[in-house]
This record gives structure tokens, C-alpha cells and sequence, in this order.
């Protein structure tokens, strides 16, 4: 199997880090100068009040905005703007806050797509399902399975995820991205919408990819009990400013965010 | 030493050797795993489990000593159960769904030192009450994940044990030495300890010796024809008596295949997949398959809607007829054989019986409707009766001779006997040697001259010589005016009823019956959505009017076929009410085995059972509930009432 490209970078050595990142549309400062990295083999929590600007600062991650001004280092290459193909490439996936799968296929063929990336035969092959093509499709297949077994949703296999209750779509979704092999995994809001036996589910299968997987992870999240429980550092925006980042102790009792979050008598 | 085909092999481990002799590349055992169906032939067993035993012996297991098996149907855990009876000790499987204070009851019962065990999850609750197991040393599992950060000292994946042991039988010493230890095999010997449900109580430890097992199992392999190129899905709790017997004992001595779902949620799946040629479910199973059969077709177009209820109307009428090979007019035939291509093939495809030769049925009784269904539909479902006690079969139906409300007359070798309040009494070749560290249990359960007592009623049907069982022997009760009252009687017909999942009646020693009732909120919830009635839980749905509505339409056609039979008329349910939770077997409820325990229900919900009976229109009820992960909580609720107008006798009613 072909790891995704860029050089290695040891555990607990930066895998990304971002510098004095801007982004503004028109006159609304989404994320203004924000700088802060990403250890390999880390959980590390993006939280922030609505609109503060962590769902902008995941898309500047993986190349779907395109910052203003700033540096983001990717494995030791910096570079002002990602793009989304150079992201995926280099082996960063995501899931979306709105659940965002191909709701007429099958779970089975939604993580399959997932490894789309690492497919090498060309069109001519996969359109005879032979030679190269079956070879390969039998290995990626294998990889889906095992990441199938891994999230326990062997039943589901075969039905369209539309058809899927919301928890278990999260579930598949996270598969998908489980399925191109990143190095670092970007959740939106994993947990949005479950309830408390979800969440709890949701949280188990963070920590194991996280665990099992060696992934790291950046993860977006409303709920501070999931956040504090899972994450090994946290930043904290408001406003497009980082106001905090540090472990979960620390950020809990620091005063800017305790005033973000309950607001500043005025 | 290997044992020779003829010669009759006393011990589980003996047939092992016989059957990689005489069928070698036939397939023994298989498993979904990654998607992909994994086949292990005899032969390849064979090794494992000879490789598994010797890992064990170095592990410290040793002849006579217990080992528990706690998890869902694997091959790793059903070569566990071999590997452990090829050395001589005896495996005591556990329900996997156990909570954590009933597994602590059995392995400390057990007296084990040893346990196989599934997963994460099952380690995860041996350990909370490590406390109560000072004798628990070892423990081999299946599945790596989520282990990582625990101690490894105790703890050994069951590969590692298979491979250490393939290591050492390198040896020809060691090889030697397992070949004498398999011949030291002494059938009457205890192979397995089975943990009754407790439908009675607490759970007791039925000792099975392998010489009587096979014995047992043998008789009914040569009954139903049974052979190697038979298929079984082993997807029953692996610590019940049934899959020991059906699947285990009785695949070891036919040499047939048994296919391991993939996990318990899979299991419907793979059933179609497999194709299994013997099958069997409880009557709970079925149930759930025709519901969601019936589900499915309301949600189905107009003409497929009555294309299937055109043609089940058809099978209903010359299906069953069709099947026992009585005479059929030919327009009947003809009708089936349409019927059949249309809707019965792919029906029977969908549920996975499309190559099923044998189908049985037991644990409680079933209704006809079902019962016949399935038989009108070409499914050669038969019904038996048995306990763990006989290991399993005391009587089952033969070919040709099925009637819905028998379970069929005694069993090769075996001998019944009715007491005198109706009891049923049996010997037979399978029949326990004891319960585990409780001769006082084992002397209440058999008569002196060596019949051990069932504890349910029943009679020979004049008609036919099958046995019918009735109910329990002790919960056949009668009202105060003298009315015979089967509470499982009344209970079975209300649960006919797609809409009802579960009935609990009461009315020994009462003026009239009363009943407490289960939604089946897959049905109810179904029919909710179709209505546009509007719930939140389950709770919600129960207590609502229109349910109630439908509900009590439902009650009051059991009382008009109650009502037809004179002995049962006096017998109407007067009133009855839902209750608001489902009854769970976590909250001791329910046994493992899903049924009843009526005692325990009536202490728990006194206030209920109290305002049946004093008239009140509604009642109110908190109980507490336990959770999955051993956690209490509270329920409460006001529950409503409804009464029931009495169906007149028929005339000639006796006095």
C-alpha cells in the first residue's frame, strides 16, 4: 500500500501548524491572524462560540478557503494557501457537519469511494472489471471491510444511506474518510444531533481510530464534555481571534474563554 | 489413539478425529469475516483444535477442571468447547448478553479458572466483578481490539494459544501424549456444564455427560435423516441447550456444516446467504420474520399487496394439505404450483428457507396461525419439546404427522409417563447426570425410580397419542368459581397478534381474567406512522387511545374464539391495560430466553395487578429499570384501564 505522499513526521512532532492566517469575506473578518499547530498522534479540539470561525478554519485547513494572508505547513512544506486536491493527496480527510454522503449508494460503495485516491488502473481496465482492475478493487475492498468491521456496521453493508438512520450516516461518513488512510482527520461536529448514547458511541470510535489508527485528529464540537474528554489540546476562537490554546484544564480556566462563552457584562 | 469409524466413539473429541478421518475436505465450520465467508474443513479443525488443546495445557488447564465460555457464536469459542473436552475438562458456556451479576454468579458457581471469551466487552465485565472470582486465573479471547492498554499478564489472544500449541505438537512426544490424553476420554465423564435461563428462579448448572449426549443426539440424527451435506446457521445463544444439541452435538455426529454469522445483527442476512438445509427457531423468531413480512407488504404496491394475500389465502387453503401429501383437488395444484413461482419461492428466498429441508420449533408453544403459515408456504417446520435436563429433545413431531397443537409423541428410546396432576415425566438417553453441586435440586427433580420431572402439564392427545403440554404444572391455575385457567393459553392467543408482543394474565384464585400487555412498537410504531399518530417513546405509544382502541379490538375477538370453547368460555379476559414499559430481561422480567417470569412480574407490579381487580379506571406505577451497562434508573407512569364486555357461553355450557 502506497502511504500519502509528503516526508514522515515522527509522533508528537508538528504535522501542521499554521501561521498568522487571515481570511475575510468582503468586510466580515472570518479568521484573522490565527496561528496555532497540530502534534502528530494528537487529539486537538477547535471550539469556539458560533461563528467564531472554526468551520472557516477547517476549510483554510484543507484547502477549500483560500486565506488572504498567512502560512500553513503541511509534513514540512509551507505553502500561503492549501488546495483541496494537494490536501487530499497529502493525506488530510474530513467528514462535514451536515452529513454529506451519496445518499442513493450503498454504505459498502460510500467508503469505497473513500478510496478513490488510491486507485491506480486505468479506465479502460476498470470498465472490463479485469486484470489490474480486479486485483485492485479485491484489495480496496478488503481495506473497506476492515474498516466495516472496524465501525461495527457490518448490517448496513448493502443499504442506501439514505435509508439510514443519522447516527449510523455519521458512522459511514467517518468510514469514508477512515478509508483514504489520513494522516490527519478533520471532523466537523462529529456529534451534532446525536443523542447521549450516540454521542457516547461517536466518542469511543474518535478515540479508537485515534488509538488504532495512530490518526490524528482535529476535531469541531459544540458539546465541552466530549471535547474535554477526548482532546489532548485545545484552541479556543471567537470572533475570528484565537483567544486560548492549551491543554483542557488550562483552557477551562482561563478567563478570556469563560467570558466568551457566558458572555461580558457590558 | 484415532478411533476407528465403526466403532461408536464415546466423547465429542473422538467424533472430531473420526470426522476429519471420514470427511476431511467437507466443510465443518464457516464464518463471515471481513465480508467474506471463511470455510474450515474437518480436517483443518481438527489441527486447530489440537493445536488449541496443548496451548491450553500449557496454559495450566487440566482434566476436570471448568472453563468458561462467554460470547456470541464463533468458531474460536465452539474450538474453545472442543479444545477444552479434548483434554478432559469441561467447558460452561455463558449467555453473552449476561449482565455482569449473572456471569459473576456462574463462573463463581462453576468454580472456573480458565475463561474463552469474545471480546473487549466481555473482559470488560469479568473484570468488574473480578472480586467475586478469586479462583478466575486465565483468560483467552478472540477479538484483539480495544485491549491494547489493558494487562497482558492474564490475558492471551487465542491465535497466540493455537500457535504455541501447533509449535509444541511438533514434537512427536507432545503429539503422543494429546493422543492419550483424547483416548483417557471417558464418556461418561461430564463434557459440558449448561446453565439452565431460570424461568424458575436462579439458574442451576445441568451436568451433561458426552456418552448420553451423543447418544441422545444420534437417535435424533437417524430420526430426521440428518447428514454431512447438511447446512446449519449457528445463530442461537451458544449457551443454550438448543445450539448445543442442534448444531454442536448433533453436527459432530452427522458431520454436517455449521456457518457462524458474521454478528448477531448480520444474522437474517446471512441466513439467506448460507442456505441452511436444517434450521430452527423459537416461536419468537418466527413471529418477528412474519411481522416484518407483514410490515413490509403494507408498505408494498397495490398489486403486489394483493397478489400475496390472493395467494397466501391459496396456500392457507391446500398448503399444509399439499405438504402431508393428502389428496388436493387439481385446481388447487394448479393454483399452489402459481402461488409458488408468484410468491411463496421468493418469499421463502427473502427469509433465507429456500433450501431448507428440516425446520423445527419449541421452547414455548406456538400459535396455529404461525405455526400453519409457515407450513402452507412449503416450510417443513416441525415442533418438538424438551429442557436441558434431556438435553433437549423429549418429543418431536415425524414426518407427516404435524398437528399445531401437539408437540409430537416421544422420541426414539425415549420413555414419558404422566403423573398424576399431570406432570410429564421422561427418561432418556440424553438425560442430565445431575446439577452441578446441588444433589438436593437433582433428588427434587427426579422420582426414585429414575424419571425426571418437567414441571409442565400436559396430556396424550386421544386423536393422534402426542403429547400436548399445556402450561407450566404449577401455573395451571383455577378461578374462584372453579374455571380451569392455562395462563400461557390465553397468553399465546393474545400474542398471536402482530400488535401484541407480549401478555402477561392472571386470574388464579381471582374472580375473572385480567391480562397486562406489550405493544410491538415495530407494528404499532408502523401502524402509528401510516395513521399519523404522533409518539415520542415507548411509553407514550401505549398510553395512547387509538392503540388502546386497536388493542382492545384485538382482546375481544380472543374472548369470542375463547368463548366458542365451552371449558374455556368462563375463562374471557374482563379487563386489561398496557403496560408502559417492555418487559426486558435485564430487569429480570423476561429469562434469557425471552420468557415470562409471571411471579416476578406480579410482585413488580402489584399496584397494577391491584387496581385490575378493585375496579380503578387507571392506576399509577414507578418501577425501576436497569440499563445495558449494569446502570438503574426510574420509570413511572399513570396507566389506564379498559373493561372488556363478557361473550355469552355457548349454550350448552356445563353448569
Amino acid at each position: 500500500m502506497r502511504a500519502p505522499s509528503g516526508p514522515e513526521v515522527a509522533v508528537g512532532d508538528v504535522l501542521l501548524s499554521v501561521e498568522n492566517v487571515s481570511l475575510s469575506f468582503g468586510g466580515v473578518k472570518a479568521v484573522s491572524d490565527v496561528s496555532f499547530d497540530i502534534r502528530k498522534g494528537e487529539i486537538r479540539a477547535i471550539i469556539g462560540p458560533n461563528g467564531a470561525g472554526k468551520t472557516s478554519m477547517l476549510n483554510i485547513i484543507n484547502g477549500f478557503y483560500q486565506p488572504q494572508s498567512g502560512r500553513i505547513t503541511f509534513k514540512g512544506q509551507t505553502r500561503s494557501k492549501m488546495r483541496p486536491y494537494d490536501a487530499a493527496r497529502g493525506g488530510i480527510a474530513r467528514t462535514f457537519q451536515n452529513v454529506a454522503l451519496f445518499r442513493g449508494m450503498t454504505a459498502l460503495d460510500n467508503i469505497m469511494a473513500g478510496r478513490t485516491l488510491r486507485m491506480h488502473s486505468n479506465l479502460f481496465w476498470q470498465l472490463l472489471r479485469h486484470g489490474p482492475a480486479l486485483s485492485e478493487e479485491v484489495e480496496h475492498r478488503h481495506r473497506v471491510e476492515e474498516i466495516i468491521d472496524f465501525l461495527k456496521i457490518q448490517e448496513i453493508r448493502r443499504i442506501p444511506v439514505g435509508r439510514l438512520p443519522y447516527g449510523l450516516q455519521k458512522r459511514v461518513e467517518l468510514g469514508r474518510a477512515l478509508a483514504m488512510e489520513p494522516d490527519l482527520l478533520l471532523l466537523d461536529e462529529p456529534m451534532a444531533g446525536m443523542n447521549i448514547e450516540e454521542k457516547e458511541d461517536m466518542s469511543r470510535y474518535v478515540l479508537d481510530v485515534n488509538d488504532y489508527y495512530g490518526t490524528t485528529i482535529a476535531l469541531i464540537e459544540h458539546d465541552m464534555g466530549v471535547v474535554m474528554d477526548l482532546s489532548d489540546r485545545v484552541v479556543v476562537l471567537d470572533h475570528g481571534i484565537k483567544i486560548a490554546d492549551g491543554t483542557p484544564d488550562q483552557v477551562k480556566s482561563d478567563q478570556g474563554v469563560i467570558d466568551a462563552y457566558l458572555g461580558l457584562a457590558h | 489413539m484415532a478411533t476407528n469409524a465403526a466403532a461408536p466413539a464415546d466423547t465429542f473429541p473422538k467424533l472430531l478425529i473420526r470426522n476429519a478421518q471420514l470427511f476431511g475436505t467437507r466443510p465443518a465450520m464457516r464464518q463471515k469475516d471481513l465480508g467474506i465467508w471463511q470455510t474450515w474443513s474437518w480436517a483443518e479443525m481438527h489441527d486447530i483444535v489440537r493445536a488449541y488443546a496443548v496451548g491450553l495445557n500449557r496454559l495450566g488447564l487440566k482434566r476436570g477442571e471448568t472453563i468458561a465460555i462467554v460470547g456470541a457464536n464463533r468458531p474460536k469459542l465452539y474450538w474453545s468447547v472442543m479444545a477444552a473436552q479434548m483434554l478432559g475438562a469441561v467447558p460452561v458456556p455463558v449467555y453473552a448478553d449476561a449482565v455482569a451479576d449473572e456471569l459473576a454468579f456462574v463462573l463463581a458457581h462453576a468454580e472456573v479458572r480458565f475463561a474463552a471469551v469474545e471480546d473487549q466487552e466481555q473482559i470488560d465485565k469479568i473484570m468488574s466483578v473480578m472480586d467475586r472470582l478469586p479462583k478466575l486465573e486465565e483468560m483467552v479471547y478472540d477479538e484483539r481490539r480495544g485491549l491494547r492498554d489493558y494487562d497482558h499478564s492474564r490475558l492471551h489472544p487465542i491465535d497466540d494459544i493455537i500457535a504455541a500449541g501447533r509449535k509444541a505438537l511438533a514434537d512427536p512426544a507432545v503429539a503422543a501424549w494429546l493422543d492419550a490424553e483424547i483416548a483417557a476420554g471417558n464418556g461418561g465423564d461430564p463434557s459440558i456444564i449448561l446453565y439452565t435461563s431460570g424461568t424458575t428462579g436462579t439458574s442451576k448448572g445441568v451436568v451433561l455427560t458426552s456418552e448420553r449426549s451423543i447418544k441422545a443426539a444420534t437417535d435424533t440424527v437417524k430420526f430426521d435423516k440428518l447428514n454431512e451435506h447438511d447446512v446449519a446457521l449457528a445463530y442461537l445463544p451458544l449457551a443454550w441447550v438448543g445450539d448445543h444439541y442442534l448444531n454442536y452435538a448433533q453436527g459432530l455426529v452427522a458431520g454436517f456444516c455449521m456457518a457462524c454469522p458474521e454478528n448477531t445483527d448480520t444474522a437474517m442476512a446471512d441466513l439467506r446467504e448460507i442456505g441452511p438445509s436444517f434450521y430452527f427457531a423459537p416461536p419468537r423468531t418466527l413471529e418477528l420474520l412474519l411481522t416484518r413480512v407483514m410490515i413490509r407488504m403494507e408498505d408494498a404496491g397495490g398489486l403486489k399487496r394483493k397478489l400475496f394475500h390472493y395467494f397466501i389465502g391459496v396456500a392457507r387453503k391446500y398448503g399444509e394439505r399439499i405438504l402431508n401429501g393428502e389428496p388436493v383437488p387439481v385446481s388447487g395444484r394448479l393454483l399452489y404450483t402459481i402461488g409458488n413461482v408468484l410468491v411463496y419461492a421468493p418469499l421463502k428466498n427473502v427469509l433465507g428457507f429456500s433450501r431448507v429441508r428440516l425446520a423445527y420449533t419449541a421452547g414455548e408453544a406456538i400459535g396455529p396461525d404461525l405455526f400453519n403459515f409457515y407450513r402452507s408456504i412449503g416450510l417443513n417446520l416441525k415442533q418438538l419439546y424438551g429442557q436441558t435436563e434431556a438435553f433437549l429433545y423429549v418429543t418431536a413431531q415425524p414426518d407427516g404427522e404435524i398437528y399445531s397443537d401437539t408437540v409430537g409423541p416421544a422420541c426414539p428410546n425415549v420413555d414419558i409417563r404422566l403423573a398424576d396432576n399431570g406432570e410429564v415425566l421422561f427418561k432418556s438417553p440424553g438425560m442430565f447426570s445431575g446439577y452441578f453441586k446441588d444433589d438436593g435440586k437433582t433428588a427434587e427433580v427426579m422420582t426414585p425410580d429414575g424419571f425426571v420431572k418437567t414441571g409442565d402439564a400436559g396430556y396424550f392427545d386421544e386423536k393422534t397419542g402426542h403429547l400436548k403440554i399445556i402450561d407450566r404444572a404449577k401455573d395451571v391455575g383455577r378461578l374462584n368459581d372453579g374455571t380451569l385457567f392455562p395462563p400461557k393459553y390465553i397468553e399465546n392467543k393474545l400474542k398471536f397478534y402482530p400488535n401484541i408482543r407480549e401478555a402477561v394474565a392472571y386470574g388464579d384464585k381471582r374472580d375473572f381474567v385480567a391480562v397486562m400487555l406489550n405493544i410491538d412498537l415495530t407494528a404499532v410504531g408502523s401502524w402509528a406512522e401510516r395513521n399519523n399518530v404522533v409518539y415520542g417513546s415507548y411509553q407514550e405509544l401505549a398510553g395512547h387511545p387509538l392503540v388502546y382502541d386497536m388493542i382492545e379490538k384485538h382482546v375481544a375477538e380472543v374472548n369470542r374464539s375463547l368463548a366458542v370453547d365451552k371449558v374455556m368460555a368462563g375463562a374471557q379476559i374482563k379487563r386489561f391495560l398496557i403496560l408502559h414499559k417492555e418487559l426486558d430481561a435485564d430487569d429480570g422480567e423476561l429469562t434469557r430466553t425471552q420468557k415470562v417470569r409471571r411471579g416476578f412480574i406480579a410482585d413488580r407490579y402489584a399496584a397494577l395487578i391491584n387496581a385490575l381487580y378493585d375496579g380503578s379506571r387507571e392506576a399509577n406505577i414507578s418501577t425501576e429499570v436497569t440499563f445495558e451497562d449494569g446502570r438503574k434508573g426510574t420509570i413511572s407512569a399513570r396507566v389506564k384501564i379498559r373493561d372488556m364486555a363478557p361473550l355469552a357461553a355457548p349454550a350448552e355450557k356445563a353448569a
